[in-house]
């Protein structure tokens, strides 16, 4: 991908990463993607949203990461819908889930969630 | 995921636990830091088997290592049902030793402390995606239930199929509102308890028989 040079200038990076983007990355690419994205202060935003497993890995590996003074994790938020009641016995039986939920990750230094509900999420960011 | 990998995984997760119904059920207490997980495990181990499982505390991440006792037999209705209580640490996203400083611990200790926090929550992950037959997921109801980590551990118990019991802690407290936890898990069942006081336990062990026995 051809990538720009960030300005010498002090601000705040946001990624928007599509769906399409993620959907040919293995669970661990995905995650090791936001998790550079976010050491570097950079604020990660999901078109498509992680699946419950690759979320509890997100987590998981999140807490490998975390080093006093250096990464004291991450805040994510997505919008607070339960995609799994919505599936069907079948979907459920082959493992299949609807992951399409908007989703927010930044360095927990940096980022506060101010507001949140079931069409908004509202977030302060700040420089490192 | 594949179609036969996805199918393959189901069925084994199926038979595995057919074939397993006569071992304990492993119970794992889940829930967010200081929502009361291990006083919950320590009042079931208590009055069932007369030991502890751990440290209660206020400081948060008191328990940073999934602690297990076995062979809890709860008695009800004439029938017994035998389970393994996992008591896990509190799931976060983040951790900062700095948190700790705040309960009167010195640096060190709080570095300490934090690290095997981070541990403790991998290894709580760990243990929830391999390794726990059913969940009770504790809340403290006096807390807004509508966080991201809530949202997301209930998304992940859901799509591991496994049975999950809501449990609304700490209705002691002024502003406990067992609505409120209602409302934002309405697919599953809620029961207020306070297991610090010991309120509602007799519900607490119909519904753990109910639902994992």
């Amino acid at each position: 991908m051809p990538e720009a040079t960030p300005p010498d200038v002090d601000g705040v990076q946001i990624d928007l990463i599509s769906g399409a983007r993620m959907e040919n990355l293995t669970g661990m690419e995905k995650i090791r993607l936001i998790l550079d994205g976010v050491r570097e202060g950079n604020i990660v935003i999901l078109e498509e949203g992680l699946s419950p497993d690759e979320e509890s890995k997100l987590i998981e590996v999140t807490m490998t990461e975390i080093s006093p003074d250096e990464f004291n994790g991450i805040e994510i938020e997505t919008y607070p819908r339960s995609e799994t009641a919505d599936r069907s016995f079948l979907d459920r039986l082959m493992g299949r889930e609807s992951t399409k939920k908007l989703t927010v990750i930044g360095p927990a230094n940096q980022i506060q969630t101010l507001h949140k509900d079931e069409n908004l999420i509202s977030a302060l960011v700040s420089r490192k | 995921m594949g179609l036969l990998t996805g199918l393959r995984d189901s069925i084994s997760r199926v038979t595995e636990r057919l074939f397993s119904a006569s071992d304990p059920k492993r119970i794992g207490i889940y829930g967010p830091p200081n929502a009361g997980k291990t006083t919950l495990a320590n009042r079931i181990a208590r009055d069932w088997t007369g030991d502890a499982v751990g440290p209660e505390s206020h400081v948060p991440h008191e328990t940073r290592r999934a602690r297990r006792k076995e062979n809890v037999e709860i008695e009800r209705n004439g029938s017994t049902v035998t389970i393994d209580i996992v008591d896990t640490p509190g799931v976060t996203t983040k951790v900062d030793y700095k948190e700790f400083l705040e309960h009167d611990i010195d640096e060190e200790d709080a570095v300490r402390r934090s690290r095997e926090a981070t541990e403790g929550v991998a290894e709580a992950m760990h243990w929830l995606r391999e390794d726990v037959d059913g969940v009770i997921y504790v809340l403290d109801s006096t807390e807004d239930p509508f966080t991201q980590v809530n949202t997301m551990l209930i998304g992940i118990i859901e799509s591991q199929d496994l049975p999950v019991l809501i449990l609304a802690n700490k209705t002691d407290l002024e502003g406990s509102n067992i609505k409120q936890i209602e409302n934002a898990f309405p697919q599953h069942q809620t029961i207020p308890l306070s297991a610090l006081e010991g309120d509602n336990m007799d519900e607490v062990y119909d519904m753990i028989a109910e639902y994992f026995g």
